[in-house]
């Protein structure tokens, strides 16, 4: 109840109005991790509230919370005051709360219109589905949103446009009143967009109350009537658009102490190693060039989905980029797989731990040998003390904790891990060192000491190329940050431009969306 | 937890994990058999006899040791049968035209080691599914035959040839046997002492994780593919030796008998685990029950039934009683 009265003192931009759907108060662990904590929210009839924040600010827990995906721990659901629980997603949808996902799973071979009524169709006789009220119900809600599709067309035969409408034709066939758009333009063309925009005008005018989820500027100033702001799962900011600017919104988004514990580093940048030229892909990323120096930590930011990853494992031989030159020492390397790569001295420390950085059935010995292999055996054949002497140097040298050398990877914690994966690329003696998201779900402590190797490596010569969307990670440990939006390269900036303010910037496109 | 300093290499030797281990569990299955044959039938303990047992399994056994190689990698290869069909079947056409024995081993081996190749290829060169382009090879490779031979049989082979199916290296010590110890020992070298047996192991528990450790997961497949191949070609000559005929229906069905003799021997259907020395015992305890129940009389098709139950109970067992250990 005291809750409840505290949110509404604060709700003055919408004063006397009801909010069709709010949230208080409402917590959502996972071991190890507070998604949410305390965070509330309110909807309007007829209002679009933008919700905006970091990658893992909770944004994406709150929807599945939202939708009866994930059950709170603790906090109330009300819809028109009254409070309610989502204890499935039928229950959600039951309520008129339903979800646009960025990417809605349709049935190419089905009808536009079975893919609308796909598990509540309506029925007729014996439970049987009713065709005619099926089409006639598709057909009305379709032209609701201004789409002119026959609901009867196989849905392969449709566009992406199209389909992106039948996906919000779906969402909508469940009577809804709120409906949650999770960054419903992150796949469209621009006047794709044009078209979602004048949709989400026209569900206005219906009064549907709606949660507008997006990491451009430009759009959430065009279209968002209120904002609310999370930050590693708490609320931090709500009001009404007309009352904010982009500055004040970025400042909320990562405003926090920066200067964490932070290894002090020398910088020791020595000779130039790695020269990437006018990498290209045909659908990720495109004219990505850069240099790497001996000693130097090259942080590259971006939001999820800006083709970082995409490219380093172009670089580590997974995909095949359609253009481009590598050359390392001064040398041109032809990198056509991940052997080629590890010869060449370039290692990759993905972001999946699980299924990319190690074999979990295998014990800690063998993930690190696996890759130096040759260097522990003798004409082919395994050399048992030689592989633990080598794993026991890089494990000590790592502070790994584990029971025995022989213990299954897959049993270690996330930190650990993570160790026995940097152990075993540093045992291959690489010259240049890509770690991918390299302190995503490890503790604290093990986040510390990776940040703390990572200073380490640099300092003995090591180039790094830290791919993080950590905003502390990056401004604390960068020499230089290239930043990349939409699979290109949209600004570098030198350790004195560094800051929270220029890379959100950056990777929103900010200064460039402003008119 | 223990600060890495002093982390100790292992907890367990090798020898107490083997000792609780899937070929213990078998070696007791493989002596029971034994014991039991040698009180159902007086005809069993006979040196001579034993001997004709072991023709039950060394040809299976030699194209079992490559199988479980490439079912621990995560892949499979059920055209092994038809491989043997259509090696037999070309080295029957060349016996035909007056080829010698060793053109005739040298044959065989190339027709093997071509029929694996097309198999790699198919699979690690295209990405389709292992299981799917042997199943069309499987038809493929003895449809050839099929049509070579039509209800034919090539007979009229050197007399020399015959050794490799029917000669003896010493006393009761047939040539096959000998070549089936070998063959088990240079595979389980592979398996268990080099870089490439390490590298199957890594690709058949996590391929991705190994591809991103620098593994060339496509050579290694196939080279797997190659090898299954190759022994396939070797079991052909062995069985072309020991038959003296070529039918287009020569070792039909072995594919089935070979897999249930990997998965016997303890080797996961999934892939990243199993040893040779299970493969061998399994090939044993295979052979004691065919030969024991054949003393009994007991009818080929009784057989079948009696492999496929002991197949689902020795690997039911251990997990029931886990099931009942837990409550």
């Amino acid at each position: 109840m005291q809750l409840e009265l505290r949110a509404d003192v604060s709700t003055q931009t919408a004063s006397g109005v009801t909010p069709l759907l709010s949230l208080s108060g409402v917590t959502k662990t996972f071991p190890g991790v507070r998604a949410l904590s305390d965070v509330s929210l309110k909807l309007y009839p007829g209002k679009v509230t933008a919700l905006v924040g970091e990658n893992g600010a909770g944004k994406s827990t709150l929807v599945k919370v939202l939708t009866g995906i994930y059950q709170p721990d603790d906090g109330d659901i009300r819809i028109d005051g009254q409070p309610v629980r989502f204890p499935t997603p039928q229950s959600a949808e039951h309520a008129g709360v339903t979800a646009i996902h960025q990417e809605t799973v349709l049935f190419d071979e089905l009808s536009v219109a079975e893919n609308i009524f796909l598990g509540h169709a309506p029925t007729g006789r014996f439970g049987l589905i009713d065709s005619s009220a099926m089409m006639t119900r598709a057909r009305e809600i379709l032209s609701s949103i201004g789409g002119a599709i026959d609901p009867g067309t196989t849905l392969k035969e449709l566009g992406t446009a199209n389909k992106h409408l039948v996906a919000i034709a779906r969402a909508l066939s469940v009577d809804a009143r709120a409906v949650i758009m999770d960054e419903p333009t992150a796949a469209l063309s621009h006047a794709e967009i044009e078209e979602l925009y004048e949709l989400v005008e026209e569900l206005k005018r219906q009064g549907k109350a709606i949660l507008f989820i997006s990491h451009k500027f430009d759009e959430i100033f065009r279209i968002a009537d209120f904002y609310t702001v999370y930050r590693d799962g708490q609320m931090v900011g709500e009001g009404a658009m007309s009352e904010v600017s982009e500055p004040e919104l970025v400042k909320m988004m990562v405003g926090r102490d920066v200067s964490q514990i932070f290894p002090k580093r020398d910088h020791n940048i020595g000779a130039e190693i790695l020269v990437v030229d006018d990498y290209q892909h045909p659908t990720e990323f495109a004219d990505i060039g850069f240099t790497l120096r001996r000693g130097e930590i090259l942080g590259f930011y971006g939001l999820v989905g800006a083709g970082r990853s995409e490219f380093m494992q172009a670089l580590f031989g997974i995909t095949r980029p359609s253009g481009g030159t590598v050359k390392i020492d001064g040398a041109p390397v032809t990198i056509r797989s991940p052997a080629d790569a590890v010869a060449s001295g370039i290692v990759y420390v993905p972001e999946d731990r699980g299924r990319q950085g190690t074999i979990g059935a295998l014990p800690i010995f063998q993930n690190v040998t696996l890759p130096s292999l040759t260097r522990t055996s003798r004409k082919g054949f395994l050399k048992l003390a030689e592989e633990f002497k080598l794993a026991r140097a890089y494990a000590t040298r790592l502070d790994l904790r584990a029971a025995s050398l022989d213990t299954d990877v897959g049993n270690l914690s996330g930190g650990n891990q993570q160790k026995v994966v940097i152990a075993k690329w540093l045992a291959t003696q690489p010259k240049v060192i890509v770690l991918d998201e390299p302190t995503k779900g490890i503790d604290i402590g093990s986040k510390a000491a990776v940040h703390d190797f990572m200073a380490e490596l640099a300092a003995q010569g090591l180039a790094v190329i830290m791919v993080s969307s950590e905003i502390p990670e990056i401004v604390g440990m960068s020499d230089r940050v290239i930043v990349m939006r939409e699979g290109r390269i949209a600004a570098r900036l030198d350790r004195d431009d560094i800051t929270p303010e220029t890379l959100v910037g950056h990777a929103a496109g900010l200064g460039e969306t402003r008119r | 937890m223990t600060a890495s300093r002093g982390i100790p290499d292992r907890l367990r030797t090798p020898m107490e994990r083997n000792l609780k281990s899937w070929e213990s569990l078998l070696m007791l299955v493989a002596i029971g058999i034994f014991v039991a044959n040698s009180f159902a039938s007086p005809y069993f303990l006979n040196a001579w006899n034993l001997s004709d047992a072991t023709f039950n399994f060394t040809e299976k056994a030699m194209i079992a040791f490559a199988m479980a190689l490439l079912i621990i990698s995560g892949e499979i290869d059920l055209s092994v049968a038809a491989i043997i069909a259509l090696a037999s079947t070309a080295m029957g056409a060349a016996a035909q035209a007056g080829v010698g024995t060793e053109g005739l081993v040298l044959i065989g081996l190339s027709v093997g080691l071509l029929c694996g190749a097309f198999n790699g290829i198919l699979v690690t060169g295209l990405g389709l599914p292992s299981i799917v382009v042997t199943i069309g090879t499987m038809s493929l490779f003895r449809g050839i035959s099929f049509i070579i031979l039509g209800d034919q049989a090539y007979r009229g082979y050197p007399p020399d040839f015959a050794f490799f199916g029917q000669g003896y290296v010493w006393w009761v010590i047939s040539f096959e046997f000998v070549l089936f110890a070998i063959i088990a020992a240079i595979y389980a070298v592979l398996l268990h002492m080099t870089n490439f047996g390490r590298a199957v192991y890594a690709i058949g528990n996590n391929a991705t994780g190994a591809l991103f450790s620098g593994i060339r997961v496509g050579r290694v497949k196939f080279i797997l593919f190659l090898l299954t191949g190759l022994m396939s070609g070797v079991a052909a000559i062995c069985l072309t030796s020991r038959l003296g005929s070529t039918r287009p229906s020569i070792a039909f069905g072995w594919e089935l008998e070979i897999v249930t003799m990997v998965v016997l021997g303890g080797v996961n259907i999934l892939g990243g685990s199993g040893s040779i020395l299970g493969v061998v015992i399994a090939a044993f305890v295979m052979g004691l029950v065919t030969f024991g129940l054949g003393l009994l009389n007991v009818p080929g098709i009784v057989m079948s039934i009696v492999i496929g139950a002991l197949l689902i109970s020795v690997i039911a067992l251990p997990r029931l009683w886990s099931m009942w250990r837990a409550g």
